[in-house]
C-alpha cells in the first residue's frame, strides 16, 4: 500500500459548552496554504484560504479548473495535510481521513466486485459495527440505499446499474456512515444533463431531510446557485485564494423550474458567471493541481 | 495447425458471450410467426458461425493429405484418424515403463506441470504482491528479473538435474523456473494499478489493514494475477514437451520422442494433436476462471 492509514480517531472534543461556537463554525479553515513538492519544483497550489462552515450549511467551491477547488475539498477530508495553518472540524484538528467526513468521488469509486449493498455495508459496518448488531447494521444500509431511490438495486454489482446510480450508492454510502460532513468533488461531472439535474433534485430533497453540512465542489454555475446557501468563488492558481463569497438567499424547498425566471436567481448567477468570466477570466491551458 | 485455427474460434464467441453478459440487453425480438421461424433464425446464425471452422478444418486437412500425397512417410488424414480412434479407446495401458497408454503419458506431463507451476504460483504470487507494494523490492527485482526471464527454461534443465539429481525433479524444476515469472511480474503490476480512488475509499472509511486487502487489494489483483496464470501455464505446457524430450520417463514429449526413435510417424501426429488440444482446454478453463472474477471489466 502507498497509504499509511490513519491512526483511529481521537475522543470527542468536549461538547457542551463550544456547541454554540461549533455550530456557528463548524468548519473551521484558518491562513491555510498548500504548497506541493513535486519532482518539478514546488507548487504552491492554495494561499490564505479562510473559510467557516455553519452547521447544516450548503457550500459550494467554484472556480476555472486548476484553482485548487479539489485541492481544497481534499484537506477538508483529510486526504492531504495542509502545509499552513489551521483546520478544524466539529471542534478538533482535521488529522487524516475518516468517517466523520464522507467524501463523494467525482468517479463514484464504488468497488466493482461489491454489490451495492456490499459497497455501502462496508462503511456502516466500519463506523457503526461496535454498537449494533449485523440486523442493524444490514437495516441502516438498505435505509441509505432506500435514501436514494435505489434499495430495489442492492444485490447488483456495480457495472450492472447506470452511472447515475453509480453515483446514488456512492451518496448513499457517504450518507449511511452518518458524517458530520458530506464531502462532494464534483459528484455529477461525469453525468449527462439530464440525469445530473434528476439528481441535483434528489440531493436538494436528501439533505432538506437529513440537515447535513455539505461542502461540494463544482464547475457548473447553475448547479451552485441552485443548491447551495453559500458560493465560495475561487481565483485561478496557481496560489489560488477565495476571491468573493456569495449568499444565496433563495427559500426552499427549491424548485428549478420556478427558479429559473426567479429574478433573484437571475442575478445570482449573473454574479457568479461575471466573477468567474470578467474578472477571474479562464486561465491558459493550466492543468488541475 | 488445427489447434491454431481452433485456438481462435472460441474466445471470439466467448468476447460476445461476455459483452451481452455486462450489457444487460434485451434478447433479440422474436421475429413475428411462429417458433419455427425464430428457429430458422437461430440455425442460419449456428451455421454462419461453423462455416468459417469447418472450412478452415478442411483446408488444413486438405493441404496435409496432399504433402503426405508427396511425402509417403507422412500419414494420410485417414490413417491417422484410424489410428487416433485406436490409441484413444485404450488410452490407460500399461507394458513395462517405456510402453504406456496416452492417457498415462498426458497426465503425466499434466502432473509436472501442476507440480512445477503450482510451486511457482505459491512463491511467485506472494513475491509479485511484496514487489507491488514496496518500491524497494521493485528496483531491487526489476533488473534480476529482465536478466533472467528471457532465458530459455530449457537452460535451466541441466542445473536441475545437478541440484536433484535425477530426471523428473529436473523437469519440474523447468517447469517452475519458467512460469514463475508471468506470475510475480502480472501481480505486482497488478498491486502498482490498485486504482487510488479505492485507497482513497479506504482512507476515508478507515479500513482496517485485513479489510483493506480482503476487500480491495485481493481482488483488485486477482484479474491480474490470473492473467499471470494463464500465461504461465501456456509456456509450461510449451516447455514439458520439450523438458521430456530431454529427460525421458513417461510423458508425452517423451512419447513423441520415443515414436520419433520407432519412425512412427502417425503417432507423432497424434500427439501434436493431443498437445494441442490439452493446451486449448487449458487456455479456455483459465478464461472461464479470469472471467468470472472480472466484474465487468474487459479481460486481455
Amino acid at each position: 500500500m502507498r497509504t499509511s492509514l490513519p491512526k483511529p480517531m481521537v475522543e470527542r472534543a468536549a461538547e457542551g459548552s463550544s456547541l454554540v461556537r461549533n455550530a456557528e463554525r463548524f468548519i473551521e479553515i484558518r491562513s491555510v496554504e498548500m504548497v506541493f513538492t513535486t519532482r518539478s519544483g514546488r507548487f504552491h497550489a492554495l494561499r490564505d484560504i479562510h473559510l467557516d462552515v455553519k452547521k447544516g450549511e450548503f457550500v459550494t467551491l467554484i472556480g476555472h479548473s486548476g484553482c485548487g477547488k479539489s485541492t481544497l475539498l481534499n484537506l477538508i477530508a483529510g486526504l492531504l495535510r495542509c502545509t499552513g495553518g489551521t483546520m478544524i472540524c466539529a471542534g478538533r484538528e482535521i488529522a487524516g481521513p475518516s468517517p466523520e467526513r464522507a467524501v463523494v468521488f467525482q468517479n463514484h469509486s464504488l468497488l466493482p466486485w461489491l454489490t451495492c449493498f456490499d459497497n455501502v455495508y462496508l462503511g456502516v459496518e466500519r463506523v457503526f459495527s461496535a454498537k449494533e448488531s449485523k440486523a442493524q447494521l444490514a437495516a441502516r444500509t438498505h435505509a441509505a440505499l432506500a435514501l436514494v431511490g435505489l434499495d430495489h438495486a442492492s444485490a447488483k454489482r456495480p457495472h450492472e446499474i447506470s452511472g447515475g446510480m453509480k453515483q446514488r450508492v456512492g451518496i448513499a454510502r457517504a450518507l449511511a456512515m452518518e458524517p458530520k460532513v458530506l464531502l462532494m468533488d464534483e459528484p455529477f461531472g461525469a453525468l449527462d444533463a439530464l440525469t445530473r439535474a434528476h439528481l441535483q433534485d434528489e440531493l436538494l430533497k436528501i439533505v432538506g431531510k437529513t440537515g447535513s453540512t455539505v461542502v461540494m465542489v463544482t464547475h457548473d454555475v447553475d448547479e451552485a446557485v441552485l443548491l447551495s446557501d453559500r458560493i465560495v468563488m475561487m481565483t485561478n492558481g496557481p496560489a489560488a485564494t477565495i476571491g468573493e463569497i456569495l449568499s444565496v438567499d433563495l427559500a426552499r424547498p427549491r424548485d428549478r423550474i420556478a427558479l429559473a425566471e426567479d429574478p433573484a436567481y437571475v442575478h445570482y448567477r449573473a454574479s457568479v458567471l461575471e466573477f468567474l468570466y470578467r474578472r477571474h477570466g479562464m486561465p491558459g491551458d493550466k492543468k488541475a493541481a | 495447425m488445427s489447434a491454431v485455427l481452433e485456438h481462435v474460434e472460441p474466445p471470439v464467441k466467448a468476447e460476445s458471450a461476455m459483452s451481452a453478459q455486462s450489457v444487460p440487453v434485451a434478447s433479440p425480438p422474436p421475429p413475428k410467426g411462429s417458433p419455427a421461424a425464430w428457429l430458422a433464425v437461430r440455425a442460419t446464425a449456428l451455421v454462419k458461425a461453423l462455416v468459417p471452422v469447418l472450412l478452415g478444418a478442411v483446408v488444413m486437412t486438405t493441404l496435409w493429405a496432399v504433402i503426405a500425397h508427396f511425402i509417403p512417410q507422412i500419414p494420410t488424414p485417414l490413417v491417422t484418424w484410424i489410428e487416433a480412434v485406436k490409441i484413444f479407446s485404450d488410452p490407460f495401458y500399461r507394458n513395462g515403463p517405456n510402453d504406456q497408454g496416452i492417457g498415462w503419458n498426458l497426465l503425466s506431463s499434466l502432473g509436472r506441470v501442476g507440480l512445477g507451476f503450482g510451486l511457482a504460483a505459491l512463491i511467485g504470487i506472494p513475491l509479485g504482491f511484496l514487489i507491488g507494494r514496496f518500491s524497494f523490492l521493485d528496483k531491487m527485482s526489476s533488473p534480476v528479473i529482465s536478466l533472467l526471464r528471457p532465458v530459455s527454461p530449457l537452460a535451466w534443465l541441466p542445473l536441475g538435474l545437478l541440484m536433484f539429481k535425477a530426471a523428473n525433479p529436473a523437469a519440474i524444476w523447468a517447469i517452475f523456473i519458467c512460469s514463475i515469472w508471468p506470475m510475480i511480474i502480472n501481480t505486482a503490476v497488478g498491486v502498482q494499478r490498485v486504482p487510488q480512488d479505492y485507497m482513497n475509499v479506504a482512507r476515508v472509511l478507515n479500513l482496517s489493514e485485513w479489510k483493506i486487502v480482503t476487500k480491495i487489494l485481493f481482488p483488485a489483483v486477482l484479474p491480474y494475477t490470473l492473467t499471470g496464470v494463464r500465461l504461465a501455464i501456456g509456456t509450461a505446457w510449451l516447455v514439458i514437451v520439450a523438458a521430456e524430450m530431454l529427460t525421458g520417463g513417461v510423458g508425452i514429449g517423451f512419447w513423441v520422442w520415443d515414436e520419433w526413435n520407432n519412425l512412427n510417424v502417425t503417432h507423432i501426429i497424434i500427439a501434436i494433436f493431443a498437445i494441442g488440444i490439452v493446451g486449448l482446454l487449458l487456455e479456455q478453463a483459465l478464461i472461464a476462471l479470469a472471467r468470472a472474477v472480472s466484474f465487468g471489466n474487459d479481460i486481455t
